[in-house]
């Protein structure tokens, strides 16, 4: 099967990787285990869990669903990048007062869908109503938590961002 | 007894100078899991490491006669090919019984099948190679030639003299039968005013664990020990099994577990691809690693729940319920799973059934049988949801049929709080309950005379909206009474080793496990406060049998009641062993003395005498300062295991509010409510964490959860696009309450809470569903999950 291995090169949380991978790997396989980046989690593999979501050019997918081949000459972005750069304290801080999580399985693909709609509600200068976030994590599994506290971290973060001086 | 609500501030006799006892503490583990810094099984790689893939039936029943492996063994990357018969060398089977379950039989099971699998989904072969990938690449050129025999699925006829018999050597397909008959029973029904029958069935469903089942073992062969890292939530049990079935001793066997991405009782058994991966590890001499992927999960994963109940109440017209019935039958799958048996949770349903109730007319008839279809055995409220939603379907049924209020039939029937110690009908024994100031406190929290206002008012407007409730009782801090009596070496008694490290630091080493839960921080908060250092003092170690006292881990709601009681015992322990270091330098009594923050203290008067850093620093190196036949012991173990009571019950009652679509026979939850009484609460937000979670995964079970099986054993919906579980935007919030009744049985008083959300929230769904229909006239749904089309149904629509 090597004959028909690619190289690809992206830029990973700031870094450049030129690695050479089988066209079969998903992105969040390649992440996981060929950069040792753990951070991303695999859950179901057919994208409905959600726990592998990770940023690719600035929109945020399903790390299962998409494959290291399509991402060469992208923009990667995991939950180590998105915590080293502290764009996201916030949203940590938030989780951890509130206990929004449990076992935190589910959490970097949680924080990156959350900080996803408060790009979005930045854009648009407005504050997502607690429905409004409910919907926008749907696509993100959580069996520990029933959801309530991850809400209520995520919209105390809302809040507080749409009332920090810009 | 005081009733708290969200953040309360409970603080009694362990109310010490900075406690930390009824205060909500961040969990130390956090800063790491929110950067994606944990260390979850699945992420572990060592030098060397291969991975497992295996061939798994595509039948339900099937005799294996033939495997041809040449060319999976020729595939790129395959390390082995291993066959049931040849791991059979490495590995002994088990059975899965307990000695106090009368009766209960199963078969012996292999870690891969031998001659014939019995499920669809049951290894046949391991595939060893460098990679997942490859192995699995592999998996598909292994040949196997099944033949396929008939198997057993419908549990209703599965004792028929027609139907096969799974294991020839068992006579029949009865795994388990009891029957329990107490006061007057036919008596009691005849002389009733009101007799409601009806018949409850329970959707066979699964934990779905966000991280499958995951462990990494490794047989080094130069020390002779093997190193099991795994996502378990018993590693002293698992070193135990994983010794005796290679037939080594259990000190050659460390189970290491760290980050587990969730367990709800799927992560406490045994399971035969893990112990399978634990012989390869020892028959290839190098690391093994087997990760379940999501199918996997659901075609092995325990399942439970698959309950068929037949129930009757009677009532007399003033509300005195007379008498309760039952008869259950389940449908284990092919073997009772080991060590825990697959009988508990049918047991759990006779025993809990009518526990809220002074009733004493009590009849149960439980049987458990094999089927073809994957096992089940304990998951997360063991029969609490089964045994709730059949009491409190039947009590709101007859309320209904006797024109009386749900919450008023119940301040009739329910025990009174002041009639403990007391027991139940079946013979349970309740230390101290609360059902009654927990229903006034509900009463008053939901504004129910209010809801029921606006409920009339909408319906005038062709809006069916439904209140319904669940009154419950817990089993939690469970004694040698559950496992150990009946022979398995399961230990209900939990260990903590509290150590001052040089610098003042305290470190704490705890045989109860981490799941998310946060047993580690209340692990801390109980020594912080009874050694005396504020909480970022104190490191706490779980999950390495080299390195924990000998626990039982984490199940059964007993990490912080069992757990925290011994973690608060050492700490005490520590103090007095410090205070004899302080006594001896500052030439003081101990007893006048104690630790406050950190800091040796005069007792009386509070005046600071020497900070713990500087008596670490003479203890440790400069112990020739210390006065002659002086020795310092920095270091205190101590164990605990309940004695007084075989279980601390514990007991609550949920509200679920709701509306039904009546043209498209969707549910939208509009709130939730939970009051339940765990005794003394250690972290009130850990707390009511424990009770969303839970009340989430109940109404999993009530809305949309199942594993669907056809009937020749096939699973038909085994990915999380089909099988449905709960997603943020359809649960609602929902609000806690408290009443505290602390067990005497510890110093600490605190009982479980990680199962009371979902012992109760199936039932009060149910009956809010039912109460929003009955306008309708439609006949009760009783057979979970209630999806759009069995709503549709009752409402004639369809």
């Amino acid at each position: 099967m090597n004959d028909i291995n690619l190289d690809i090169s992206l830029a990973v949380n700031g870094e450049t990787v030129v690695e050479r991978v089988e066209p079969r790997t998903t992105l969040v396989d390649f992440l996981r285990d060929g950069l040792g980046l753990t951070g991303s989690h695999v859950g179901c593999e057919h994208g409905v869990c959600g726990a592998c979501t990770v940023r690719v050019n600035g929109e945020i997918v399903r790390g299962c669903l998409m494959l290291a081949v399509q991402c060469d000459g992208a923009t990667v972005e995991t939950i180590e990048g998105l915590s080293d750069s502290g764009e996201i304290a916030d949203l940590q801080t938030a989780f951890e007062q509130r206990n929004a999580l449990q076992c935190g399985y589910c959490t970097p693909g949680m924080i990156a869908a959350a900080q996803d709609l408060l790009q979005r509600a930045k854009e648009t200068k407005s504050v997502p109503s607690r429905d409004a976030i409910r919907e926008h994590l749907s696509g993100n599994y959580c069996r520990c938590t029933g959801y309530q506290a991850i809400v209520d971290a995520v919209e105390a973060v809302a809040i507080a961002r749409a009332g920090a001086p810009k | 007894m005081k009733i708290t609500d969200d953040s309360p501030p409970v603080l009694s006799a362990l109310d010490r100078p900075n406690s930390y006892i009824g205060r909500s503490v961040p969990r130390p583990n956090l800063h790491r899991l929110t950067q994606g810094r944990g260390q979850y099984v699945s992420d572990v790689t060592l030098p060397r490491m291969a991975h497992v893939a295996f061939v798994r039936s595509p039948h339900a029943h099937a005799r294996i006669v033939g495997i041809k492996a040449d060319a999976a063994k020729k595939s790129p990357g395959v390390i082995a090919v291993v066959t049931g018969a040849e791991l059979a060398k490495v590995m002994t089977p088990w059975v899965g019984v307990l000695t106090h379950l009368k009766g209960l039989k199963s078969a012996p099971q292999a870690p891969i099948a031998v001659d014939v699998a019995c499920w669809q989904g049951e290894a046949v072969c391991a595939v060893v190679a460098r990679s997942r990938a490859e192995a699995e690449d592999a998996c598909e050129l292994v040949e196997v030639n099944y033949q396929e025999l008939p198997a057993v699925t419908d549990p209703e006829t599965a004792l028929d003299a027609k139907t096969p018999v799974i294991h020839s050597s068992l006579g029949d397909n009865l795994c388990f039968e009891r029957k329990l008959d107490f006061g007057a029973v036919d008596k009691a029904f005849t002389n009733s005013d009101a007799v409601v029958e009806t018949t409850f069935m329970f959707g066979r469903h699964t934990g779905v664990t966000t991280e499958p089942r995951s462990i990494v073992a490794d047989w080094n062969e130069g020390d002779r020990r093997m190193t099991v890292y795994q996502g378990t939530q018993a590693p002293h049990m698992m070193q135990d099994l994983f010794a005796k079935h290679l037939g080594i001793a259990t000190d050659q066997v460390r189970v290491l577990t760290k980050d587990v991405g969730g367990s709800f009782g799927i992560k406490v058994h045994t399971y035969a691809d893990e112990m399978a991966t634990v012989a390869l590890s020892k028959l290839l001499k190098r690391p093994v690693k087997f990760v379940a992927d999501r199918i996997e999960s659901f075609i092995t994963d325990i399942h439970a729940r698959d309950h068929r109940v037949k129930a009757r109440i009677g009532v007399t017209k003033d509300g005195v319920i007379t008498a309760f019935e039952i008869d259950d039958l389940t449908g284990i799958g092919p073997y009772s799973v080991y060590p825990r048996t697959s009988g508990i949770e049918a047991n759990q349903v006779v025993n809990l059934t009518g526990g809220p109730y002074t009733c004493p007319n009590y009849r149960a008839q439980a049987r458990v049988v094999f089927t073809n279809k994957n096992v089940m055995c304990q998951y997360r409220a063991v029969g609490h949801p089964i045994a709730v939603a059949v009491t409190e379907g039947l009590v709101e049924m007859a309320a209904a049929k006797i024109s009386m209020d749900p919450l008023e039939l119940r301040r009739r029937n329910l025990i009174a709080d002041d009639a403990y110690p007391c027991g139940s009908a079946s013979g349970l024994k309740f230390e101290k309950l609360s059902h009654h100031e927990s229903l006034a406190h509900l009463d008053s929290m939901m504004n129910y005379a209010g809801l029921r206002a606006e409920q009339k008012k909408l319906r005038a407007q062709g809006i069916y909206r439904g209140v319904g409730f669940a009154s419950f009782i817990e089993v939690t801090n469970p004694s040698a009474a559950f496992y150990g009596v009946g022979g398995a070496r399961i230990t209900s008694q939990d260990g903590a080793t509290v150590k001052l490290d040089s610098q003042g630091a305290v470190i704490v080493h705890s045989g109860v496990t981490e799941q998310g839960q946060g047993a580690e921080a209340v692990l801390a908060q109980c020594v912080a406060t009874s050694f005396g250092v504020t909480i970022d003092k104190v490191r706490v170690v779980t999950g390495d049998t080299d390195n924990t006292p000998y626990g039982g881990g984490t199940w059964a709601s007993r990490a912080a009641g069992i757990g925290g009681e011994a973690a608060w015992q050492a700490g005490k322990a520590l103090r007095g062993n410090v205070l004899a270091v302080a006594g001896a330098m500052l030439q003081a009594k101990p007893e006048d003395l104690d630790i406050r923050n950190g800091i040796v203290v005069d007792k009386a008067k509070g005046t600071e005498r020497l900070a713990l850093d500087e008596l670490a620093r003479v203890a440790y190196f400069r112990p020739d300062t210390l006065p002659p036949g002086f020795q310092a012991e920095l270091m205190a173990t101590r164990h605990y295991v309940p004695r007084a009571w075989p279980f601390a019950f514990t007991n609550g009652i949920q509200a679920s509010y709701l509306e039904v679509d009546t043209d498209t026979g969707f549910v939208k939850l509009l709130k939730h409510w939970c009051v339940e009484d765990c005794g003394t609460i250690i972290n009130p937000q850990l707390v009511d964490e424990q009770i969303r979670g839970g009340v989430v995964q109940g109404i999993g079970a009530a809305l949309f959860e199942q594993c669907l099986y056809d009937e020749r054993g096939q699973m038909l919906n085994g990915n999380m696009a089909d099988y449905l579980v709960p997603m943020a935007a359809e649960m609602p919030d929902i609000e806690c309450g408290h009443v505290v009744s602390p067990t005497a049985d510890s110093e600490l008083g605190a009982k479980g809470a990680g199962e009371a959300g979902t012992a109760g929230a199936p039932a009060c769904v149910m009956n809010a569903i039912n109460d929003a229909l009955r306008p309708l006239g439609a006949q009760p749904l009783t057979d979970m999950p209630f999806t759009p089309g069995k709503i549709l149904r009752a409402l004639g629509k369809v």
